[in-house]
């Protein structure tokens, strides 16, 4: 519920920043997690690096790549998360995909990130109806699976996806990859209208999220938006004037 | 009997393990390939393609020189004489066709030493497709030949500069293709690998190899195999061919990976043998991982076996032990190479080349009356510059 709750009780629109566990060294994780909380941020995608990144587009695989080559493991980020305990408030939200998950054990997986604070888990290549069936009888203590709907998500699905709907929804705003969009599908503020209209849960716009002016138009359809390559590039480069000013925009948005 | 798979599920193997972009696509080829099969007309065309266009059916030949060293009957299904040189065509014109059907004009593949994109390549020029080929980066500097044939036949090949630059960076590259162009694009994947129905489909188009070895077999010595042999990347070629034989208890089936450098080594293939179940492109099957669930890289002497995984049907029939899994190192396969190519006048593919190599082992628990098949699923002209490397080397 803690991620539900502080979404709701943002200031403005939502800003969910998305980080690349490990990337620039992991000791570095909880302080980024900690500044980030200053800045602003509602929750925190923490992005859990895979060798086969297939929703990622290039700057966040790159990111990915180079935290895998400094040996980083979610359960080097499970341990990290443990040991900062106490140090931030802001909702974490875990985002890997579903091999390493798979290997580390369903049930060991949330036991521990549950026991880690986590509040919730995004799995990119875990559709719905697979996601039923491989959590049926695991007890996922109060960590909210974050279910992805795009804009090929068939009525039927979408209805179903919202149902169960948990945390918050991750709406999808392109055809594509994680990176950064100039323009996004026509069809889409009407889409993240029809989700807002029908979901018990709040819904986050994201993928190709950079700009203050999309923040501000998505923010006044939807609950606000997660932000990706644009932060990942951004920590990288160490322009954190720019990570601020983006969290800022979002909170001048009328509710 | 053997099952068909449940909710796209061989055992616990398989599924739909895909970004949920893809679902409704993927969902729409479920049903397109459901209604094709019932269809008298797709069929009739499927068949008159493979007849006319590739060149089947491909003979089973009784390898005889073979045979009198191994002290054994070997025959050997000719997959090698199909149009363009191996199986692969079996799969991307069933493929093709569909995507017709379906509306689609333009198609997405991945291929690693090229024979799938070359494959895929002609068909789209045959019935007229958009066609673009990801191919890891390393492979086009390997197979710059390939490369020039599938833009000689009309498609657009994409160096893939991520992770490995291999095949298992071309298919990440693929899939992401086909989430920004899913609307008017069919992806026309070259294994028994993705999410389902990749895995049942390509077995299904593929299983034109072991329906027609059944019945020549039976038509040339009036009885079923003792042992059937193919060799397994992805799986396709063994697929096709055992899948037609696995309600026959008496045949017993052989597919044997790549062991590289060697299964005690970190340079292999062998999934089955070495590997742990995991999710990777679409499906749960056997993978090469480390302990913290990351995708290894494969190693093989053969580019079409050099895949982590392994098709969730093949994974399936290892656990159930309806099928026996073995691998073979770099060095048996090119002596298999050498040894066919000298005796019988045939250059198989290395991968080919790795069932021969197990058939050698198994001959000698064979006797002399027994009858042992094996898939030649393609030849062996792709690899010349390869084998002449490695001889040179030894």
């Amino acid at each position: 519920m803690k991620l539900e709750i502080a979404i709701r009780q943002r200031e403005g629109a939502a800003f969910v920043p998305y980080i690349m566990a490990g990337d620039g060294g992991l000791d570095q994780l909880i302080p980024t997690i900690v500044r980030l909380e200053e800045m602003g941020a509602t929750a925190i995608e923490l992005g859990i690096p895979f060798s086969d990144p297939v929703a990622d587009g290039p700057v966040i695989e790159a990111a990915g790549r180079r935290a895998l080559s400094d040996g980083v493991t979610l359960e080097k980020v499970l341990n990290h998360l443990i040991e900062g305990k106490g140090q931030f408030n802001v909702p974490i939200v875990l985002m890997t995909y579903l091999n390493p998950v798979f290997r580390y054990g369903i049930q060991p997986f949330f036991d521990r990130a549950a026991a880690c604070g986590v509040s919730g888990v995004i799995i990119p290549d875990l559709p719905f109806e697979e996601g039923t069936r491989l959590f049926d009888g695991i007890n996922r203590h109060d960590v909210a699976v974050v279910q992805l709907v795009t804009l090929t998500s068939n009525r039927k699905r979408t209805e179903e996806m919202l149902k169960k709907a948990e945390g918050f929804v991750y709406a999808v705003t392109l055809k594509g990859t994680t990176g950064k969009a100039d323009r996004f599908p026509e069809e889409l503020l009407d889409h993240l209208r029809g989700l807002v209209e029908q979901s018990p849960v709040p819904v986050l716009a994201g993928f190709g999220v950079h700009r203050a002016e999309q923040v501000q138009t998505l923010g006044t359809v939807c609950d606000g938006v997660v932000v990706g390559s644009f932060i990942v590039e951004a920590l990288h480069e160490n322009r954190m004037e720019e990570v601020g000013a983006l969290i800022h925009s979002a909170k001048h948005v009328p509710v | 009997m053997y099952a068909q798979p449940v909710n796209g599920k061989f055992g616990q193997y398989g599924g739909k393990y895909i970004p949920e972009t893809l679902m409704q696509a993927v969902e729409e080829l479920e049903v397109a390939y459901e209604e094709a099969k019932q269809d008298p007309v797709f069929h009739e065309r499927f068949a008159s393609l493979l007849r006319e266009y590739v060149g089947r059916e491909t003979p089973l030949y009784y390898a005889s020189n073979l045979s009198r060293r191994l002290g054994t009957n070997v025959y050997l299904k000719r997959e090698d004489l199909n149009h363009t040189g191996a199986h692969k065509i079996n799969n991307t014109i069933g493929q093709a066709l569909l995507a017709k059907r379906m509306g689609k004009q333009k198609v997405v593949a991945e291929t690693g030493a090229g024979q799938h994109g070359v494959a895929t390549a002609t068909v789209c020029a045959l019935l007229d497709l958009e066609c673009t080929i990801f191919m890891g980066e390393v492979d086009v500097e390997r197979q710059a030949l390939n490369v020039f044939r599938m833009e000689l036949l009309g498609a657009k090949v994409v160096p893939v500069k991520s992770g490995s630059r291999t095949l298992k960076d071309a298919v990440n590259e693929a899939l992401r293709y086909w989430v920004k162009h899913v609307d008017d694009t069919h992806y026309v994947m070259g294994s028994v690998l993705g999410p389902h129905p990749f895995p049942q489909m390509v077995r299904d188009f593929q299983s034109v190899i072991g329906t027609e070895t059944r019945r020549q077999i039976l038509e040339q010595t009036g009885r079923l195999p003792d042992a059937v042999v193919a060799c397994v990347g992805g799986g396709s070629n063994a697929m096709g061919m055992f899948y037609p034989f696995l309600n026959d208890e008496s045949v017993a089936l052989y597919g044997v990976e790549a062991a590289g450098s060697g299964i005690e080594t970190d340079k292999h293939a062998a999934t089955l043998t070495k590997g742990e179940v995991g999710v990777l492109h679409g499906s749960l099957m056997y993978v090469l991982q480390d302990a913290a669930g990351q995708i290894e890289e494969a190693h093989s002497i053969s580019a079409g076996l050099d895949y982590p995984g392994v098709g969730p049907e093949h994974s399936f029939l290892k656990d159930i032990e309806r099928v026996r899994y073995a691998a073979v190192t770099d060095d048996e396969a090119l002596d298999a190479c050498l040894a066919l190519s000298r005796q019988e006048g045939i250059i198989p593919a290395l991968e080919s080349s790795h069932a021969l190599a197990y058939a050698e082992t198994l001959a000698q628990t064979m006797g002399e009356e027994e009858i042992l098949v094996i898939c030649l699923s393609g030849r062996g002209d792709k690899d010349v510059h390869t084998i002449r490397e490695k001889v040179a080397t030894r």
